[in-house]
């Protein structure tokens, strides 16, 4: 056990820094760049039962100290998932990855997870019941106890490994649906995906992203990202993973101070696509600033 | 792709606001025409694409029209400041298909990646014709350094005021070889139409990453979905689907 080892939902990381879900793709452009070994793991791009194209283009816009995007789950569907990423990057990453799943409705949840469940690569199931740019499913099934309870509840029937719930901060009380994944048999829950929100291109006077809105990301939603953590901490038992805005160790640090076993990175991943690497090397520098002898003597996992 | 800290030698104002920098540093990804970089500009959270123009040895040549408050930024910059590049990023144009007489058509900011794609062309010992397209004689930018290239050119703008009035698709020689346009989606509507050679043409889209990471770039085709940034910019013709 390394001073910045952690573990989630019993599975040993070698330090606790992801990138996010949507960031990342299925790896291998990061590969191409450096050794992604480096990594605690990563979550790879949302997948579906089916191929999605996603949303039209613009689906990018800027906004101070972060970006949006409509990319709307774009992914090439489970089949080519497992017939073809997977055996990729099986080549270039030796540690077990974070499969996230998404669906328009709960047997295509099902359906997914079921499948990646028995890939021996994937550790965990994130299950994004959080995206704000499809019209079907994604962020419905996280805005209600009920239907976050229901999805949980549904993929758990069906599979081995640890599902860990990504909820979305576009509602009232992020904490009682934390408390209604957990009691549905989650076993771990990641906050936050992004802030819904939308830009306005002033030489047209209308949104910049086709879609209209977009989810917000980047440093400045930092500050919810945290506050989320620390209320789904209080709320839950099970292991929470901070995700929001981080782009720093420093700020790996914070979420881990707000109660996060592990840590997601994702828009730095965008505008550097060396930030978690860097990260990662900073991590033991920034630990000894505060005087943290090892990592899992603050993080929150229970 | 590879992320370099770049010195500026040169940035200076080259056409109604159109503006060009040479920079200094490892530009050894750079290994096509036509490809690009992304630029990071302090105080901006998304990094600004831009087609390089010419790269000799470790000089990069960018130029880049005044869009925005990133481009804005850049056309403040002073010789001797640092840019933070990743460079190499696309996957350029293909010149082993366009036979011995290719025809380049640049409409507005979409002239400069023509011109490594033009000394490139002319190296392989090809004669190399240029169309350059602008909406008036201000905005006119290399059309001598073409010419200097060894190149046949023609310049069309909108109004007339200068050369051909009209757009590059009016101003189409008898013969040539392949084509190969980059330019405002319109003018590469128009392109596609009116040339019946194989062509290459490339695209420009609201990127993320640049690098092929966010599938914020992406487009339909022939042959399925591709990303503006790692898959293109540049398509060949006979896989573009036109949706907007």
């Amino acid at each position: 056990m390394g001073k910045m080892s952690v573990s989630l939902c019993g599975i040993g990381l070698d330090n606790p820094v992801i990138p996010a879900s949507g960031t990342f793709g299925y790896g291998l452009e990061f590969a191409e760049i450096y050794d992604i070994n480096v990594l605690g793991t990563f979550s790879f791009k949302g997948t579906t039962k089916e191929p999605r194209f996603g949303n039209p283009t613009p689906r990018i816009a800027e906004c101070a100290s972060g970006m949006l995007n409509a990319v709307g789950l774009q992914n090439p569907g489970v089949h080519h998932v497992i017939e073809r990423e997977l055996p990729a990057l099986k080549k270039v990453f030796h540690k077990k990855v974070m499969a996230n799943v998404s669906g328009s409705c709960i047997e295509d949840y099902v359906y997914v997870s079921e499948l990646l469940d028995r890939e021996d690569q994937v550790g965990w199931l994130e299950i994004n019941i959080s995206c704000p740019n499809v019209k079907a499913g994604g962020m419905g099934f996280g805005t209600s106890c009920e239907s976050a309870a229901a999805v949980t509840k549904a993929v758990k029937a069906a599979v081995k490994k640890p599902v860990i719930m990504k909820l979305s901060p576009n509602v009232t009380d992020i904490a009682a649906i934390a408390k209604a994944c957990e009691d549905a048999g989650a076993d771990g829950i990641c906050v936050i995906n992004t802030l819904l929100g939308m830009r306005i291109d002033l030489r047209t006077g209308r949104p910049v992203i086709a879609n209209v809105t977009g989810g917000v990301s980047g440093p400045c939603v930092f500050p919810v990202a945290l506050r989320a953590v620390y209320q789904v901490r209080a709320a839950v038992k099970i292991p929470v993973v901070g995700c929001g805005g981080v782009s720093s160790a420093a700020d790996v640090l914070e979420m881990m101070y707000a109660g996060a076993s592990a840590v997601e990175v994702g828009a730095a991943n965008l505008t550097d696509p060396y930030a978690c690497k860097k990260i990662i090397e900073d991590l033991p520098g920034v630990m000894y600033k505060y005087g943290i002898k090892n990592l899992s003597d603050i993080n929150g996992s229970k | 792709m590879k992320n370099v800290i770049f010195e500026i030698k040169e940035n200076f104002k080259l056409a109604n606001g159109v503006y060009k920098m040479l920079l200094s540093g490892d530009a050894s990804d750079i290994t096509a025409p036509g490809q690009f970089v992304n630029v990071r500009i302090d105080g901006l959270y998304l990094r600004r694409p831009v087609s390089v123009c010419d790269r000799d040895g470790d000089l990069l040549t960018l130029i880049y029209k005044v869009v925005g408050s990133g481009t804005e930024a850049m056309s403040k910059m002073k010789k001797g400041e640092k840019l933070d590049l990743l460079t190499g990023l696309g996957n350029g144009y293909g010149t082993g298909v366009s036979g011995d007489a290719p025809l380049l058509l640049g409409g507005g900011v979409g002239v400069p990646p023509l011109y490594l794609l033009a000394k490139t062309l002319i190296e392989e010992g090809k004669k190399v014709s240029v169309i350059l397209g602008f909406n008036k004689k201000d905005e006119i930018f290399y059309e001598n350094e073409f010419k200097d290239l060894g190149c046949f050119v023609t310049v069309t703008t909108v109004d007339g005021s200068y050369g051909r009035k009209g757009f590059v698709t009016d101003a189409l020689p008898d013969n040539y070889s392949y084509y190969y346009a980059c330019g405002p989606l319109p003018m590469l509507k128009a392109v596609y139409k009116a040339c019946k050679t194989g062509g290459q043409l490339s695209f420009e889209e609201r990127m993320g990453c640049g690098f092929g990471a966010c599938m914020g770039c992406s487009c339909k085709t022939v042959t399925g979905y591709k990303r503006i940034c790692k898959d293109g910019p540049v398509l060949y013709k006979e896989e573009i689907l036109w949706e907007k």
